[in-house]
């Protein structure tokens, strides 16, 4: 049998955007083309809008979801040449660990938990602190979205059409005080619904926290999202509200938030707790730094196929270091990983 | 040939995961990330057949039935090729055939060091387990083949230093493996229940 070893700058089959997605490309095109049309009618007209991505199963959106929809600036922010996961592998290959550890758990244990009501507490250095159900704490946005390269720390990556709102427009709303420093963000703890979380291995402290620098938060690129592919939120991926800071590892943009807090000391983030010298505060996508464990210059883009790793190159701040890196000026990036 | 029909059986049980798992990633059935999958099992399932292997003692003592002496070797080279498959898994689908990142990882990746060190000793162990070499090596043969103990500490090693968050599985084989060594305790292997009356006071040679 001859056995190719291909050279490192070869490009190979693998690398060519599959047909159908390159179609689905032009879909979507389409389909925004359409959406202009269609915002004209009436909403009973629009029911039967198709979907705008492939295969995109059809959730149960919460009333102001769908009331929000028609005034979404589609593709606001979007990647250069790069093909979109399609829904399936994105809402089935997930880490969430109040789920279970697999990546096939969350799919399959998420499905139960309540997402409406939903309550949001916003607290710590803030003017306008509250507890908001999640319909009036969205009431003030209006949704975008926002097509981003995710890279998880396990070294592969994804890229998804997030729907959301700027973070720093929630920011700007609840008027931090001079001594709000952090912002800190928790997850729900409900072990009832969340198998993970009666795990008596599990080396996580519930709940989950993680924290941006208040420069960082309000950075552009860092949203809240409520959706994906057009539709809300699927439960295993962070619903109904979570985090999407695409220059920063996944465990960053931590999912179905309850607690958002303005802190003056830097917050303590769950990896972090668990081995700091390997979860580091900032954890922006850095291919020079490597996690001790593993490699970060590379990462397996996904779907990737059996004969087609998919290995690719891992950018500097994921892609986004014209938008963020001078957040990062002076800073040590070996030391502050 | 003794028990042929177990041999076989035993063969056919164990070929047919890979092939499973191929066929599975073929038809995109393992998710959208297929070559770690089949890294994670056949990890997995050569951890799975050490632990088999060294059953194989322990239950010939308790039954006093020699087809389980039969099948150990079989069991222990089955072992050494879901290592030998899983570390072709890492090479193709992790590291892209990249040989510079492969040297930096095993200068770097105490995980990799451990892994490979026990995949040197499963490749000691599968080239002396031919009749020749054991007749070659005598005594030393036995000694050498102790090895298998050692392996079975860098591998549960190995998986320990990849669990991120969960300990829980590791937790279950690392017990097996464990209540396993503990079997070879002279004192404890005295203790072991007998089910059959059958002495069986020589380990009988494949």
């Amino acid at each position: 049998m001859l056995i190719k070893f291909p050279r490192a700058s070869d490009s190979s089959e693998s690398e060519v955007t599959p047909e159908s997605l390159y179609l689905s490309r032009r879909s979507l095109l389409g389909a925004s083309m359409a959406g202009l049309a269609i915002a004209g009618l009436p909403a009973w007209a629009r029911a039967a809008e198709a979907s705008r991505y492939a295969d995109v199963e059809a959730g149960s959106p919460p009333a102001w979801f769908t009331e929000k929809l028609p005034g979404v600036r589609w593709q606001a922010v979007n990647v250069q040449g790069e093909a979109i996961t399609p829904f399936k592998d994105a809402t089935h290959y997930n880490n969430f660990y109040e789920f279970g550890t697999d990546k096939g758990d969350p799919a399959e244990n998420a499905g139960s938990l309540p997402t409406s009501p939903w309550t949001v507490v916003i607290d710590g250095e803030v003017g306008k602190p509250g507890r908001y159900a999640l319909e009036d704490f969205m009431k003030p946005y209006q949704l975008e979205e926002r097509i981003y390269r995710l890279r998880c720390v396990e070294a592969w990556s994804m890229v998804i059409p997030w729907l959301g709102f700027p973070l720093s427009a929630l920011l700007k709303a609840v008027e931090p005080t001079s001594r709000a420093k952090y912002i800190r963000f928790e997850t729900l703890q409900d072990p009832k619904h969340m198998p993970g979380q009666r795990s008596g291995f599990a080396l996580i402290d519930w709940p989950y926290v993680e924290g941006l620098r208040m420069d960082e938060a309000m950075n552009p690129l860092a949203i809240l999202a409520v959706g994906m592919y057009g539709r809300e939120l699927p439960n295993q991926n962070g619903a109904p509200l979570r985090l999407v800071v695409p220059w920063k590892y996944g465990f960053k943009s931590v999912k179905s938030i309850v607690r958002i807090s303005l802190v003056a000391e830097q917050p303590q983030t769950t990896w972090q707790k668990i081995a700091p010298d390997e979860y580091g505060f900032y954890a922006n996508v850095n291919p020079t730094v490597d996690h001790p464990r593993w490699t970060q210059a590379r990462e397996r883009r996904l779907p990737s196929g059996l004969f087609s790793p998919n290995v690719r190159e891992t950018q500097m701040f994921n892609g986004y270091a014209e938008e963020v890196a001078s957040l990062y000026t002076g800073l040590d990036l070996r030391k502050n990983y | 040939m003794r028990y042929p029909l177990f041999r076989l059986s035993i063969f056919v049980l164990a070929a047919v995961w890979p092939l499973l798992w191929l066929y599975q990633a073929w038809i995109f059935a393992l998710g959208p990330d297929p070559g770690k999958v089949l890294v994670d099992r056949l990890g997995l399932g050569g951890l799975i057949f050490l632990l088999i292997t060294l059953g194989m003692t322990p239950l010939q003592r308790m039954t006093g039935w020699a087809g389980w002496i039969v099948v150990r070797r079989q069991l222990g080279l089955w072992c050494f090729a879901y290592i030998a498959l899983h570390l072709c898994a890492y090479l193709f689908f992790i590291l892209g055939l990249d040989w510079g990142q492969l040297t930096v990882e095993l200068r770097k990746r105490p995980y990799i060091i451990v892994g490979v060190l026990g995949f040197l000793g499963l490749l000691a162990l599968a080239v002396t387990s031919n009749r020749y070499s054991q007749r070659r090596l005598g005594a030393r043969w036995k000694r050498l083949h102790k090895l298998a103990y050692v392996i079975l500490g860098l591998g549960l090693l190995h998986f320990l230093w990849i669990v991120r968050a969960d300990l829980k599985e590791w937790s279950v084989y690392a017990v097996i493996g464990v209540a396993l060594l503990l079997t070879r305790v002279p004192a404890i292997l005295q203790r072991l229940p007998r089910f059959a009356g059958r002495k069986s006071g020589s380990v009988t040679k494949v």
